[in-house]
């Protein structure tokens, strides 16, 4: 009888695919989602200098790629992550600090952060299509 | 930098954890004063052409923020992205990957600084 059980692998913990997410969850791993991202967008931080130092010709060849729609959907992803991330980090500062701990705070803080980088981003865009006209 | 239990145990593994959690700290610090400077800059002079940017680029307080923000950020993004690699990745490739993402960041850092400079000097 024990011989004919099939020989199972049992299950690791932590096994994170079969938790419902939670805000606390989510907000946790989009803060490590959106440094890497960031990480990225750096790298264009470099590319857009790199090309206002060699010239007009280099730097109007990558403006006009980020004033191309394509370009501005990159640049919106790259200011709603940039804002999670500064509202994130600022959240993990005062938990680094010993504030904010309690539940029903770690639960206000993170909708706090949803909704400031929300509409930081939206304060941001709007500002910068103001400045457009 | 050691934390003052440690310290008093004499015990720890490679001595410098705490140095680096709080050096991600200081330089998240540090960025959130210099990246709301920039977007806030970029708000103004996205859509200005190229003398215009340059011109900005050029000011003294513009030069000194960017250098003082490139720093920072890949300084930052060194000690995030560590961290990450540390995490996920379990196999022989940890090691030369750190050791890329870390020549990495200082190459992009130098690279951005000296691009600054150039526009600085420039005239």
């Amino acid at each position: 009888m024990a011989s004919s059980t099939p020989k199972r692998t049992l299950p690791l913990s932590p096994n994170i695919q079969i938790y419902r997410p939670q805000l606390t969850s989510v907000l946790s791993i989009a803060n490590r989602i959106t440094g890497v991202v960031l990480s990225i967008y750096a790298v264009t931080l470099v590319a857009w200098l790199i090309s206002a130092a060699a010239g007009p010709q280099a730097y109007s060849t990558v403006h006009g790629f980020i004033r191309s729609s394509f370009g501005q959907i990159l640049l919106f992803g790259c200011t709603y992550s940039f804002f999670l991330h500064l509202c994130g980090g600022i959240r993990h500062l005062a938990w680094d600090a010993g504030y904010g701990f309690e539940l029903r705070t770690i639960y206000a803080s993170g909708w706090a952060v949803l909704a400031m980088s929300a509409a930081l981003t939206l304060i941001t865009w709007a500002a910068s299509i103001g400045s457009a006209r | 930098m050691r934390s003052p239990l440690g310290r008093a145990l004499g015990l720890g593994s490679a001595k410098d954890g705490v140095e680096q959690w709080w050096l991600e700290r200081v330089t998240a610090i540090a960025l959130v004063p210099l990246t709301l400077w920039f977007v806030a800059s970029l708000v103004v002079h996205m859509n200005s052409d190229y003398a215009t940017a340059i011109a900005w680029l050029q000011t003294p307080r513009a030069t000194t923020l960017m250098v003082l923000l490139l720093t920072a950020l890949f300084w930052h993004t060194a000690l995030g992205l560590q961290v990450v690699i540390e995490d996920y990745v379990h196999s022989g490739l940890k090691f030369p990957l750190l050791i890329a993402m870390r020549f990495g960041c200082f190459v992009l850092a130098v690279a951005g600084i000296l691009a600054v400079l150039r526009i600085c000097f420039r005239g």
